[in-house]
């Protein structure tokens, strides 16, 4: 390897993983662009943390290759890769002081002189100046916090290609949790290194990465920036694990640049570019819309509404205040539980539980998916996780 | 009365330590004694003589140093094969597993003198000739499972994450074992070498039927006990218990330093 800073990325090719008969990883062709913040984002058991592990070498791939850069190293076991991991629950070594876990990787490749770098990797993830000053506390006598900056320094102070992270923010609480996902963004930034991070927490992977690979049962069902992924989603599960989706299942009228769709009597327009399969006329296709992107107004009020939007009727449901916003569930003949986000700019005092209403959105914020799916794919897990 | 109530758990503890400790207060007691007869049961007057020549009865420290070898050699025995053993039961899955598994505490549930006699037996019938090396042998095989049941708890509490750590962090399988899983397991190692050590040199009765001519503290004791007790033999006795005691408390002191350590 002469030369790392050209090419570093990481790429799997048709890597797998199986356990006797069952197959946690199916064949994935994966690259990592160098410098890049790369999250895998999926439920638990989705095979997201088995890619990782396959990484790292803690965990041989069934088939295919693991390379960094030029050089394949699918068979160099963990300790000749030039990769370090951040584990889930930090496994810090509980029998070394604070300096001691962050020199034992420089210590181990034969490295005397390591005060000044651990000094040095100290001041980067912020321990502060009681770290500092006492480096020779065990790992248990430090807060949740600290034990994560520990973990993230003894990894980084090897200066890998690659750093990877295993659901580092899990054991945390959620304003820590906040407050180390800007750190970590802020810190792969200033080293600019490769960070491929696994989570199952959709915005932290949105917060944090430029490149997000939503993984579903050993598949990556979609990869693409946060945004891309959250305004054009291209299965169900993505639709409903980032984020919420509004699923309506509607028959197609007919297709050109702009589609028409028609769901119990009510015709929905939709841009051709935005459908992730070719919709045929007379074919099913599964209509999708944002809950913020929905606007709401009183059923008397319906005349106000621009020409050219989508329109629903339907009347409220339920309605709960959160602050910031309004979340509203609108039974409808269209869809039985439709979600609309209002911002509480100025409310209407109309818009209570029992009330007829009509929805509308622009129709380019509207996106066409495959009718041959699971409406519900990905939804069940939201709710574990939240 | 309320005092009484308020006072009854410390009062209960210090009786239970008395109840613990008398034993060996009378056996320092009566080191300082200075007997009429062959036997020493009866206080008759403060005296130093047998601490100034503790040797003094013939072939007791002799046996006394015998003990203390096995006793060493056991513990080493017993503790690198019962580390092994716990490592393969806790970390690979092999055929029999189970069966090692129960097996291998069988030498705990077995009333000793049975085990005592079988020995024997096993070893008459194989043609060995009894003394140093047979009194070894069954020390190393009773204390095995004390060992085996002190790491193996320790080992499967052990986060299998801690290796990856730092296999991840550039050390090879050896360092691996030396730097981290090693010094984690470390206390059960610890645990069950002191109580080799402990149960090796008190041992009487396996000991007695596979010694043949050879003769241990506990043997000596017991043979000494039958014509008359010599004074040396509580000045030991005080001895090993004054030498246990600073071990645990020099143990203690070094444990609370290295918590206290200092920035280097």
């Amino acid at each position: 390897m002469t030369d790392t800073t050209a090419s570093g990325d990481v790429r799997l090719a048709g890597i797998s993983k199986h356990y006797g008969s069952f197959t946690a990883v199916h064949p994935l062709d994966l690259t990592i662009p160098q410098g890049s913040f790369f999250a895998l984002l999926g439920a638990s058991g989705c095979g997201k943390t088995t890619t990782l592990r396959m990484i790292a070498g803690l965990e041989e791939p069934s088939t295919g290759t693991v390379s960094l850069g030029e050089r394949e190293v699918t068979h160099l076991p963990p300790y000749k890769r030039p990769v370090n991991t951040v584990f889930q629950s930090y496994a810090l070594f509980p029998h070394m002081d604070i300096f001691e876990n962050i020199a034992f990787g420089l210590r181990r490749r034969g490295i005397k002189s390591v005060k000044k770098q651990v000094d040095e990797m100290i001041d980067l993830v912020q321990l502060g100046e009681h770290a500092r000053k006492k480096p020779h506390k065990k790992p248990h006598q430090l807060s949740g916090g600290q034990q994560q900056r520990v973990a993230v320094a003894r990894a980084l102070i090897n200066h890998p290609q690659v750093l990877l992270l295993d659901e580092p923010l899990g054991a945390l609480d959620l304003k820590l949790r906040r407050q180390m996902q800007l750190e970590l963004k802020r810190i792969q930034t200033e080293v600019g290194i490769t960070f491929v991070h696994v989570t199952h927490d959709q915005e932290e992977a949105m917060t944090m990465a430029d490149t997000v690979a939503v993984m579903n049962g050993g598949r990556v069902e979609q990869l693409g920036a946060p945004a891309e992924l959250y305004e054009n989603p291209r299965t169900t599960f993505v639709a409903n694990f980032l984020g919420t989706s509004n699923l309506i299942e509607a028959s197609v009228e007919s297709t050109g640049s702009d589609v028409a769709v028609s769901a119990s009597g009510a015709i929905l327009r939709l841009p051709a570019a935005r459908c992730s399969t070719t919709p045929r006329t007379g074919g099913k296709l599964l209509v999708g819309v944002r809950p913020e992107k929905i606007s709401l107004v009183p059923a008397e009020d319906e005349h106000t509404i621009a020409a050219g939007r989508n329109k629903i009727t339907g009347k409220i449901a339920d309605s709960s205040f959160i602050g910031v916003s309004t979340q509203y569930v609108i039974d409808s003949p269209v869809c039985p539980e439709l979600e609309v986000y209002v911002q509480n700019i100025e409310r209407d005092a109309r818009l209570v539980p029992g009330a007829d209403v009509v929805l509308h959105w622009n129709p380019e914020h509207t996106f066409g998916l495959d009718a041959a799916q699971d409406i519900d794919a990905g939804i069940e897990t939201v709710e574990e996780s939240a | 009365m309320r005092w009484l109530r308020r006072n009854l758990v410390v009062i209960a503890g210090l009786g239970t330590l008395a109840y613990l400790i008398l034993p060996n207060v009378v056996v320092t007691v009566f080191s300082f004694n200075n007997p009429t007869g062959r036997f020493n049961y009866a206080w008759q007057e403060f005296s130093l003589d047998a601490w100034k020549d503790p040797c003094g009865v013939a072939d007791l420290c002799g046996s006394l140093a015998l003990s203390l070898q096995i006793a060493l050699w056991a513990t080493i025995g017993a503790t690198v094969l019962g580390t092994a053993i716990a490592f393969a039961l806790v970390r690979y899955r092999f055929r029999a597993r189970g069966a090692v598994n129960s097996l291998i505490f069988l030498p705990m549930a077995m009333p000793e003198i049975v085990m005592a006699a079988s020995l024997l037996a096993l070893f008459l019938n194989m043609g060995i000739q009894l003394g140093f090396w047979t009194i070894l042998i069954a020390h190393v095989m009773f204390c095995l499972s004390f060992v085996v049941a002190a790491v193996k708890a320790r080992v499967l509490s052990m986060d299998p994450r801690l290796e990856e750590a730092a296999r991840d962090l550039y050390a090879g399988p050896v360092q691996t074992f030396l730097r981290v899983t090693l010094p984690i397991a470390a206390p059960g190692i610890a645990a069950g070498a002191l109580l080799s050590f402990a149960l090796s040199f008190d041992d009487f009765i396996i000991t007695n039927f596979n010694s043949g001519n050879t003769v241990t503290f506990p043997m000596f004791v017991w043979g000494s006990a039958q014509r008359g007790t010599p004074v040396q033999i509580n000045v030991i006795g005080t001895a090993m218990f004054v030498i246990a005691v600073l071990v645990v408390l020099a143990g203690q002191w070094a444990g609370n330093r290295r918590k206290k350590a200092q920035p280097k």
